[in-house]
């Protein structure tokens, strides 16, 4: 209990809430119209914080359709993880399920500063990021089921999504193992002669690993385009940044690497922060950028969420900081759209997560043999055993 | 070589006399140690293709730890010759990373021992990364370097880590003993699209050994999952795997002065383990020593001997024997680290047990 009043004094409980301001001065009003590629001008709720380097400009360019997109994209995610929720509870998924659900405009705002030859690795709340790199709804809710359409046809699980031909390169279970990972995407890039980048996303609990600076040392040193992007939603698990972090500025942990430290419920200020660091580490190396988020859920499904933090932070992060709710705002203080418009495409999202569900049902679970293949590409005609050798027998091709 | 003269209807065999003959021909025979072995086939390997790169820890500049990459970044460049921090873990999970991204990193460690502040990446990272993406991800990486014991380096520089690595589905884990051993396996490792634990000697890198032109060959290559027969025999067969095969053949020699024929099997691959050469060995002398420098208990040897036993448990006329390291962190003192590692008296001992046991177990009692 002591704890939970340590939040209602603390700065930590109050920085979360702080509210920003949605409709900032310069607003353009126009009438409303269908064309949909008229650049529109629109500030971010606050300006960014910078460590090493000058800050981008809080004024980002946007489309009337790339708003709609992000609120149609954010929408069906939202919608997706509060459903795998209920899966969850009705015991169809098993294990680990981590929703990302309050985050989504991190991944979205990502996505639409960057090309599929980009590469994004994260760690394990990865539904989200999945979808945004390609993925669809059927393969996310077969693989959380242990179905054989799965991405990773049921042999992964919640943690484990991957689409290579999108640029993702997983949905990783280990603690911080993505940011080394990532370093070496990038190395992979440069080596190549690719004029890409590689964001790899980890949280504020990953951010004290020692690999994280070991791989940030060797990408300033081989001067690689990588961006380390810290999902800082205040709580690794039941621990929150104060108590694990003596320096929770994460975005100047990088030292000699610069860092920006970015609204993660805006994502208008993440596609800025992200186009910032896309041309920023092509050309002087890697930087980190600090995402300010928030998780609704708990860490996992087996974590109520509420026993470190307080009810009402997260209500109050819900009313004044939704992802979402800013998107609406904005699109219907643009005139792009109407109240019952959203409300559809509320619905429609809806419609599209159940009938996803509905058809991942449907799908078979693995083929016992499926137990044996993609242990090696080449499994050299290698026998490999059940859990009794005498009765279970296979050959790798 | 043996001639046939049929005279008469009556065939007659002639037996080979001319052993100097041999000597000639051996020592004309090139040699070639295990470093330029193991050289020769990173910078093939490296020149047949450009997405093959080293990384580590003095590779570079210094030319390597143990001097096995000499040379090497003067001919590639430092874009794919990398010195790197001494950051284990971080450093092998950007090797795995370029992996994934398609390719084709040999990362070096010092020794084996420093692995472990990377094992989550060889294990996790790499070897698990096929089968958890159902073939999305895959990780032809290869880590090597020297592992196990080398001489007076004390307890933290001297672990073994076959046992460890060769429990891991998703891994391949090769150990050469001899040059041709040296370039066969690692030529193959490089070219293999999965993750490749390389488990070479310290000891082992400034032997000599004589090598044909096959194996001279820029495209020579040694299948993995293969053990070689290194002596034929048919009393005893002996299993081991890197340095210990030189020991074991030593034995052999020892043996056969005593009348007894070993049969010494140089495993080459820990992972896949050649179970059916191992076996067949063992059904045609119907006895095994297993040697290894490791420590004993859930190592190499006791899955050797179960495997026989699940395989071939009617042909054996003795317990199967071990030889391992001593059960202990590897003392300093040279008397002390004698006793810790098996010696060629050790091996012969064991297979002497393995053949001579005339007197019924109960009759001990």
């Amino acid at each position: 209990m002591s704890l939970l009043s340590r939040f209602a004094s603390s700065q930590f409980g109050s920085n979360i809430l702080k509210p920003t301001s949605i409709l900032s001065s310069s607003q353009r009003r126009r009438s409303f119209s269908s064309s949909s590629d008229e650049t529109l001008t629109i500030e971010t709720s606050i300006p960014f914080t910078s460590h090493n380097c000058e800050p981008p400009s809080r004024t980002v360019e946007t489309t009337a359709s790339e708003l709609m997109s992000f609120f149609r994209d954010m929408v069906l995610m939202r919608r997706m993880e509060i459903a795998a929720d209920s899966l969850y509870k009705a015991k169809l998924i098993r294990g680990f399920c981590h929703l990302y659900d309050g985050q989504e405009a991190v991944a979205v705002g990502m996505e639409s500063a960057i090309t599929r030859k980009d590469c994004v690795i994260t760690a394990y709340r990865d539904h989200c990021t999945f979808l945004c790199r390609g993925g669809t709804l059927i393969e996310v809710f077969s693989e959380l089921m242990g179905r054989r359409d799965g991405c990773s046809k049921g042999k992964g699980g919640s943690m484990h999504f991957y689409r290579k031909e999108g640029g993702f390169y997983g949905g990783h279970g280990i603690v911080g193992a993505q940011i080394p990972l990532g370093v070496g995407l990038a190395f992979g890039q440069k080596y190549s002669k690719d004029p890409n980048v590689t964001f790899s996303l980890y949280g504020d609990g990953a951010a004290n690993q020692g690999q994280l600076f070991e791989a940030l040392n060797i990408a300033a040193l081989w001067d690689l385009p990588a961006i380390l992007v810290c999902e800082n939603n205040h709580y690794g698990m039941g621990t929150a940044e104060w108590r694990s972090a003596k320096s929770p500025a994460y975005y100047k942990r990088g030292d000699y690497a610069p860092g920006l430290k970015v609204d993660g419920m805006d994502v208008l200020a993440v596609k800025q922060a992200c186009k910032f660091a896309k041309e920023h580490a092509l050309k002087n190396g890697p930087l980190i950028l600090e995402m300010d988020t928030y998780r609704y859920h708990g860490h996992s499904m087996s974590d109520p969420g509420s026993t470190y933090r307080t009810r009402d932070e997260i209500s109050g992060v819900r009313q004044e900081r939704d992802p979402i709710e800013r998107v609406r705002k904005l699109v219907l203080a643009h005139d792009i759209s109407t109240e019952k418009e959203l409300k559809d495409i509320e619905k429609a999202a809806r419609k599209e997560v159940d009938e996803a569900i509905a058809k991942a049902k449907e799908s078979q679970v693995p083929d016992p043999s499926d137990l044996f293949t993609n242990v090696y590409v080449k499994g050299l005609g290698v026998e490999a055993c059940g859990a009794d050798r005498k009765e279970v027998k296979a050959t790798l091709p | 070589m043996l001639g046939v003269i049929i005279r008469n209807n009556k065939t007659i065999l002639l037996r080979p006399s001319f052993s100097s003959a041999f000597r000639q021909f051996s020592s004309s025979a090139k040699q070639m140690t295990v470093r330029d072995a193991l050289n020769s086939a990173l910078d093939e390997e490296m020149s047949a293709d450009p997405k093959v790169f080293l990384m580590g820890e003095e590779v570079g500049e210094y030319q390597g730890a143990y001097k096995i990459s000499k040379g090497l970044l003067e001919k590639y460049g430092p874009d794919r010759v990398l010195d790197t921090p001494i950051t284990e873990a971080g450093f092998t999970g950007i090797g795995v990373g370029a992996a994934y991204y398609g390719l084709k990193p040999v990362v070096e460690f010092m020794t084996f021992n420093f692995s472990m502040q990377a094992i989550d990446h060889i294990i996790n990272s790499a070897a698990k990364s096929n089968y958890m993406s159902a073939g999305q991800i895959s990780v032809p990486i290869v880590f090597r370097g020297p592992n196990g014991a080398a001489a007076g380096v004390g307890a933290q520089h001297s672990h073994c880590y076959a046992s460890w690595y060769g429990s891991c589905p998703g891994l391949k884990v090769l150990a050469p003993y001899s040059s041709e051993d040296a370039r066969g396996l690692l030529k193959a490792a490089i070219r293999d699209p999965d993750p490749v634990v390389f488990l070479e000697n310290e000891l082992l890198y400034g032997e000599s050994f004589p090598v044909s032109a096959e194996v001279l060959d820029s495209s020579f290559c040694l299948p993995i999952g293969k053990a070689k027969i290194e002596r034929e025999g048919k009393d005893v067969t002996i299993t081991a795997f890197s340095k210990m095969v030189g020991f074991a053949l030593k034995a052999a020699e020892i043996l056969a002065k005593e009348g007894i024929s070993a049969e010494v099997i140089n495993l080459r691959s820990i992972r896949p383990l050649d179970r059916s050469t191992i076996n067949a060995s063992v059904r045609k002398t119907n006895r095994l020593v297993t040697v290894e420098e490791g420590f004993p208990q859930h190592g190499v040897g006791a899955e050797i001997c179960t495997s026989v036993i699940e395989e071939s448990f009617g042909y054996l006329d003795a317990p199967v024997e071990r030889i391992a390291g001593a059960d202990v962190p590897m003392p300093y003192a040279a008397n002390l680290e004698r006793l810790a590692v098996p010696q060629v008296e050790d091996i012969v001992r064991a297979a002497k047990r393995a053949c001579h046991r005339s007197v019924p177990m109960a009759a001990a009692a």
